[in-house]
């Protein structure tokens, strides 16, 4: 036993209450879907957890209904300044429960504890915190005053962060005044329902929130549905795609975040300690499953060895295992499906010609993992450079010049993310101007804030969430078409009679 | 006896050049009342891809202008508009039928937001970003930045006949250009189809202005045949379908997804200038960085 090797510490699943089954959350109760309901697992065990309800297109109808209900009758018509204190009691029972939601998502989604509970948890609290504030300010929100809601909002969010991308959609809707029906990833819908009956404890008006979960046609039922105002979806690039077509021509309001292949760009005069972490921290947070993962790691040629050296030493310090253990480092891929195309990716990697180095550590017998894995000797044209892995398999390239980098960074349709590492502040912030993505971490990476705007450029999607931007995409002006501002040119009328006295 | 007339050819304006269309077509101009005015060049989708391929060259160079030259430059097309206004009067009144007033109204207007938009450049940043109080020990800031290409149906019609509405010619086509340009982002602008003689003749004022070569192209013919090579081409980055409501613009809707360019529905008659117009054709940028514990 080495010093790295520590005693078993897992955090125990007593303080879950779980029940055996869960039903949809629609107007405010529990109740049973009429599609076939499912098992949901522990990817780290394969052992279910309980059985979660399908909602097919006569749920998702009735959800809506009860949602455009609650907008008419409730949520719309109550003062901005209660629609946040609904919010702030959320922030206050999520906090008050944050050890058991961390809990019951480490074992329903697989990542460590240690992340769901000093990461995801407490960002979620957060998130609701910050959008309780807002409720009663929204005149300041930058779309002029006495903004209205948009109505019902339909909202689809991954598997990745289940919790934290459930409070990205719900916290800035209902403080906007938008009523939601929103739906959890497949494979982690848990703490979703969980969240349902936290809402049941802040008394939240029946309808406000209401919970579908299923699968993809689901979704699909939710986001197609005539009564919806507004669509949120956080996925893949190819759902956002068929959710862009499939509003076109339609009223409704979008924002699509979608996926990513982010360059994390390491100059010679790096802090190389801090970036060692970060770029660990960049692509093996949450085993990569993260849309904004530093996945290309671009390294000046003159460290590149270095670098990779020092990257291997510390994988090889990672601890793989049980995600309840809060020694992990490294939890369970969530489904056997990701892992599959991690493996096919990462085969194609090899296939192609790079070098593959895998960390060498146990694997467990059940479950589903991936040792962490870095590619060398990669080209910009490898898939393994293209493609969003959504794991954690990390691309390695190299440049020479500042001009190189921002080339090879720029050089993919995503425009999600990027990280910079360099001691000098100058060029940290040239390289930043340069770099066509939404979200630029400059000696720092995966870090996010609910009062920190997040979202993409070009085919990573539109829209932001986060800070008053992410409030705004909740909300239209009073006046239709224009925002503040518009006062000296917008009507041809108004400028043409004070200037036909000018004119000859 | 008076002096017979010269008449102006009027051609293509991409990457600041004035081509004919490399198809050889062309279609014919007529006054409201159908007389004869001039064959305006019929763009094809290889001069719309060229036009990309310009807007695309000049991205770089100005969006990476300083925001107060950008503004500047932008004043400067209405300095040179000013000093024009009687050619585009009367090019108003024998494209569109319009009143004398009506189109000096409309001359005056299109001078006026050009100067309004470039009062932007250096403004909308601040009104549209900000710093972000996050927790913890980071400098954060939020920055508005041009989306990248962006294709434009200008509106379309002359006010003449049954449920046309009146689109401006000249005004309906600053309206859309000049929010996008603010930003820094390249444009490709379809024409008003029926009445492009103001456009073309502004990309002559455009073309001894200081606006560099490529950022502006405007192309004159069918939108109808257009419109789909850009909502489809993978290197634009948005498209404002202002009047693109006569067209199937669901369908453009739905070929753009495949890129997931941005998408401004369409709007009838001029859209009024504002502050949205510019924003819809950016992209929030936020940039992190730590601070040292000191």
């Amino acid at each position: 036993m080495s010093f790295l090797d520590y005693a078993p510490a897992p955090e125990s699943t007593s303080i879950l209450a779980l029940r055996s089954d869960y039903g949809l959350f629609i107007d405010g109760d529990f109740v049973d879907g009429s599609g076939t309901p499912f098992a949901s697992i522990s990817p780290a065990t394969e052992k279910q957890i309980t059985m979660i309800s399908t909602a097919d297109a006569s749920d998702v109808d009735r959800a809506v209904a009860a949602a455009r209900r609650a907008y008419d009758t409730t949520w719309s018509t109550m003062s901005g300044r209660d629609r946040g204190k609904y919010l702030f009691r959320i922030a206050r029972l999520v906090q008050e429960r944050a050890r058991e939601l961390a809990v019951a998502e480490s074992l329903d989604n697989g990542k460590p504890i240690k992340e769901s509970r000093d990461v995801d948890v407490p960002l979620v609290a957060a998130w609701f915190f910050y959008y309780a504030g807002w409720a009663d300010k929204l005149d300041y929100a930058g779309l002029g005053p006495n903004p209205r809601a948009l109505g019902v909002a339909a909202q689809v969010i991954p598997w990745n962060f289940p919790l934290l991308m459930l409070a990205w959609k719900i916290a800035p809707a209902l403080a906007a005044g938008n009523t939601v029906v929103l739906k959890p990833a497949e494979t982690t819908s848990l703490t979703a329902l969980l969240f349902a009956e936290i809402l049941q404890q802040a008394d939240l008006p029946a309808g406000v929130v209401n919970i579908v979960t299923g699968a993809g046609s689901t979704g699909e039922a939710l986001v197609n549905h005539p009564d919806v105002n507004k669509v949120a979806f956080t996925g893949s690039t190819a759902v956002g795609r068929a959710i862009a077509r499939s509003v076109a021509g339609t009223d409704k309001k979008v924002t699509l975040e979608l996926g990513g292949k982010a360059a994390n760009i390491v100059f010679d005069d790096a802090p190389i300690d801090q970036a060692i972490e970060g770029i660990v921290n960049g692509i093996f947070f949450n085993q990569g499953h993260v849309c904004c993962a530093g996945s290309r790691l671009l390294v000046q040629e003159n460290i590149h060895d270095e670098v990779v050296d020092r990257l291997k030493q510390r994988l090889s310090t990672l601890r793989l295992g049980d995600p309840l253990d809060k020694n992990t480092d490294i939890g369970a891929i969530n489904s056997r499906e990701q892992l599959d195309r991690i493996r096919e990716l990462s085969d194609i990697g090899e296939q192609e010609g790079a070098d593959r180095w895998t960390a060498n550590c146990a694997i467990p017998e059940n479950g589903f993992w991936f040792a962490p894995t870095i590619f060398t000797n990669v080209s910009t044209s490898h898939r393994i450079a293209r493609d969003e892995v959504f794991g954690p398999v990390l691309s390695v390239l190299t440049f020479r010049t500042p001009a190189e980098a921002i080339a090879k960074a720029n050089n993919t349709p995503y425009g999600l993310s990027a990280g910079i590492w360099s001691d000098k502040g100058s060029r940290v912030l040239a390289v930043a101007d340069k770099l066509r993505a939404g979200v630029i971490w400059a000696n720092t990476f995966n870090r996010f804030d609910p009062a920190s705007p997040f979202g993409g450029f070009k085919e990573s999607g539109y829209g932001r969430e986060g800070g008053r931007h992410g409030l705004a995409a909740y909300l239209s002006p009073t006046r239709t078409g224009s925002a503040s501002g518009t006062d000296s040119t917008s009507s041809p009328d108004s400028s043409s009679s004070a200037r036909k006295k000018a004119a000859k | 006896m008076s002096r017979l007339a010269i008449p102006k050819t009027y051609k293509l304006y991409i990457g600041g050049k004035f081509p004919r269309s490399e198809s050889g077509r062309v279609y014919e101009v007529t006054s409201a009342d159908g007389t004869f005015l001039a064959n305006a060049a019929k763009a094809s989708r290889k001069d719309a891809r060229d036009a990309v391929v310009a807007a695309r060259s000049a991205f770089s160079g100005w969006s990476g202008a300083t925001a107060y030259n950008r503004g500047q430059v932008l004043y400067r097309i209405a300095e040179l508009l000013e000093g024009r206004r009687a050619q585009f009067i009367a090019e108003i009144i024998e494209s569109e039928g319009a009143s004398p007033a009506d189109a000096m109204a409309q001359v005056d207007d299109a001078i006026d937001s050009w100067v309004w938009y470039a009062g932007w450049a250096d403004k909308y940043v601040q009104a549209t970003g900000g710093a972000n109080p996050v927790s913890g020990p980071y400098f954060n800031i939020s920055v508005p930045e041009p989306t990248g290409v962006v294709a434009i149906v200008a509106p379309q019609g002359t006010g003449q006949g049954t449920g046309q509405q009146a689109a401006g010619s000249l005004l309906g086509l600053v309206n859309v250009v000049a929010p996008a340009l603010v930003s820094g982002n390249t444009v490709v602008v379809i024409a008003n189809e029926a009445a492009p003689l103001a456009a073309i003749s502004l990309s002559e004022v455009l073309a001894t202005s200081d606006v560099p070569g490529g950022v502006i192209n405007i192309l004159t013919g069918s939108p109808a045949e257009m419109a789909p090579w850009l909502a489809s081409h993978a290197d634009v980055n948005a498209i404002d379908l202002a009047g693109a409501g006569a067209l199937d613009w669901v369908d453009l809707q739905i070929a753009a997804a495949e890129t997931l360019m941005r998408v401004l529905p369409p709007e009838p008659g001029v859209p009024a200038a504002s502050l949205d117009r510019i924003s819809f054709f950016t992209e929030t940028k936020t940039v992190w960085h730590t601070k040292g514990l000191i």
